[in-house]
């Protein structure tokens, strides 16, 4: 009997634990290691975060979900890894820490013969001063990138509101709180989503809308942009996310590093090597994203982090990080079976693999900030990479050491993106998106980098439909409810 | 003579000035449930394309 440990439950690896305990069968144990007891449909936050959902309509408990998958489920958080395992044994274990099941703080050395890291990022919230403490958010500003932050952003949106109602005009300031964050459209979402709400409210005019970015240009979303045909013309996403902000009102300030937050102010360099201070009533700012601090050691106990992990804590995999400028970039440098290149029985999906480089062109101030977007792994890339590297490690377990690995590359793959700017059923808009491949490849398409057959956006009330449908669709997926292998990812 | 709500922002920032903003009929079709309907069947399309090529 084979044992498959997937760390982490997200989309990555939710996707990658539930997949393989079915092809894998009764025969052998797929143990997810996951510090969290609930299930979250992410993208939906934005909805918490406006008042507009609330947590339970978000998220559900996995226990149930994991019984009756025949899943082992264990509610902890990995610590270290030991790819040759110890002076006693050669078996490969994780050491997990009990965050729930009352084992909390409890510490337990767990063995397996594939493992995929599926954590997903540590919310980095403590690499700006003032934006909070480690993975912990602060005190100044709100997030939606968890159910509780989305919940606790929704109050604080809501007594701003009070205060407009009482003629108090505030100021709302969106955006990224680093240089080298990534998510710009879980940021984009929630401004439009609280204009949206402030409109239908009769608030509008009662406040200033502002977003701050890392994006070198509106519309960069961490994918270097994307290009689609429009009426003839190939067109810039920048032109139709200018036309937004610009319709609805909304201020922005670009190329930009929050390097400091506090009390109703945040400070910021740009591009150009400027700074500026920007004043708020009101401010959600999206923290970087590293990996989640996961320690290595060799059969002697020595640290070996440096070789299995990237710098900024994501795990190594078949990509190729060889330091190279921008121009020499390829589609060929991200990788497509997530191995990683030393311990063959290790993976990786979803956030948690080192990507080789950014996709966005890189950009650095004067002073030698960087200020560009982190590339975008999250949604269906994250279920896609999932599903595929479950299926090798099935393969490996079931059909031998020597069977093909299946390959997921970014480079190789489309994403389907929809970004609400407002919900409603009669009056809701989001700008439904699709891009393929997500890493621009410029020796097949050299003109935008992309296939502009499949690469189209437009914002409408379809958009909103599609997006909500989606919710209620992949929470049933997750819930592994009858059929939920014919969803896609 | 009163502003068109297509030309109001121009105005309000000079950043907005040389943005593209929808104008009477393009803001209408946003949420014309017919029209939205017919969007909706054509999305789901060509996303169902993407998502099929991605697999």
């Amino acid at each position: 009997m084979a044992r498959l440990i997937v760390l982490g439950g997200g989309v990555a690896g939710h996707t990658a634990a539930t997949f393989a305990a079915d092809w894998l069968g009764r025969d052998h144990e797929v143990v997810v290691v996951t510090p969290n007891a609930k299930w979250n449909w992410i993208p939906s936050n934005i909805w918490v975060g406006v008042g507009q959902m609330s947590k339970e309509e978000v998220t559900f408990d996995l226990a149930p979900v994991y019984a009756k998958a025949k899943i082992t489920y264990k509610q902890a958080k990995a610590v270290s890894l030991n790819p040759e395992g110890n002076t006693q044994s050669s078996t490969p274990y994780v050491s997990i820490e009990y965050t729930g099941q009352g084992k909390d703080g409890q510490i337990e050395e767990v063995t397996y013969d594939y493992l995929i890291n599926a954590t997903g990022p540590k919310l980095n919230f403590g690499a700006t001063p003032g934006l909070g403490e480690g993975s912990t958010l602060g005190e100044h500003t709100v997030s939606v990138c968890t159910a509780d932050h989305a919940v606790h952003a929704a109050h604080e949106l809501q007594k701003c509101m009070e205060k407009m109602k009482a003629g108090e005009r505030q100021k709302i300031l969106v955006g990224t709180g680093h240089g080298m964050c990534t998510c710009q459209g879980a940021a984009f979402e929630y401004i439009f989503n609280i204009e949206h709400e402030l409109r239908k409210a009769g608030l509008r005019d009662m406040a200033d809308i502002k977003w701050i970015s890392n994006e070198e240009f509106l519309g960069d979303f961490g994918m270097g942009g994307l290009h689609m045909s429009v009426g003839g013309y190939v067109v810039s996403s920048r032109i139709f996310t200018e036309s937004l902000f610009a319709e609805r009102g909304v201020d922005y300030i670009i190329g930009a590093h929050t390097s400091k937050v506090e009390k109703g102010k945040i400070e910021y360099e740009l591009l150009d090597g400027s700074k500026g201070e920007e004043a708020f009533d009101f401010s959600m700012l999206i923290p970087p994203f590293a990996g989640v601090g996961l320690k290595a050691y060799d059969k002697g106990g020595d640290d070996i982090t440096d070789a299995v992990f990237a710098p900024n804590g994501f795990m190594k995999v078949d990509a190729d990080y060889t330091v190279k400028a921008y121009e020499q970039w390829k589609a060929s440098d991200w990788p497509s079976t997530y191995q990683n290149p030393i311990y063959p029985n290790l993976f990786a999906a979803g956030i948690a693999f080192a990507p080789p480089h950014i996709i966005s062109k890189p950009a650095k101030s004067p002073n030698g900030t960087v200020i560009n977007p982190t590339p975008p792994r999250t949604g269906m890339p994250s279920g896609i990479i999932g599903k595929a590297v479950a299926k090798s490690i099935c393969d490996l377990i079931l059909k031998g050491k020597d069977a093909p690995l299946h390959q997921a590359s970014m480079a190789h793959m489309g994403a389907a993106c929809v970004a609400s700017a407002g919900k409603g059923w009669l009056d809701g808009t989001a700008a439904a998106m699709t891009v393929y491949p997500v890493v621009p490849d410029y020796e097949k398409y050299p003109g935008t980098g992309r296939d502009t057959d499949y690469t189209f956006g437009e914002i409408g009330l379809a958009g909103h439909w599609i997006k909500h449908i989606l919710h209620f669709m992949f929470i049933y997926k997750a819930k592994l409810k009858p059929f939920w292998k014919v969803i896609p990812e | 003579m009163a502003v068109k709500p297509e030309e109001f922002n121009f105005a309000k920032n000079d950043k907005f000035r040389t943005a593209m903003i929808p104008g009477k009929m393009a803001r209408y079709l946003r949420t014309c449930k017919l029209w939205q309907f017919i969007r909706f069947i054509i999305l789901n399309i060509k996303m169902l394309i993407v998502v099929s090529k991605s697999h």
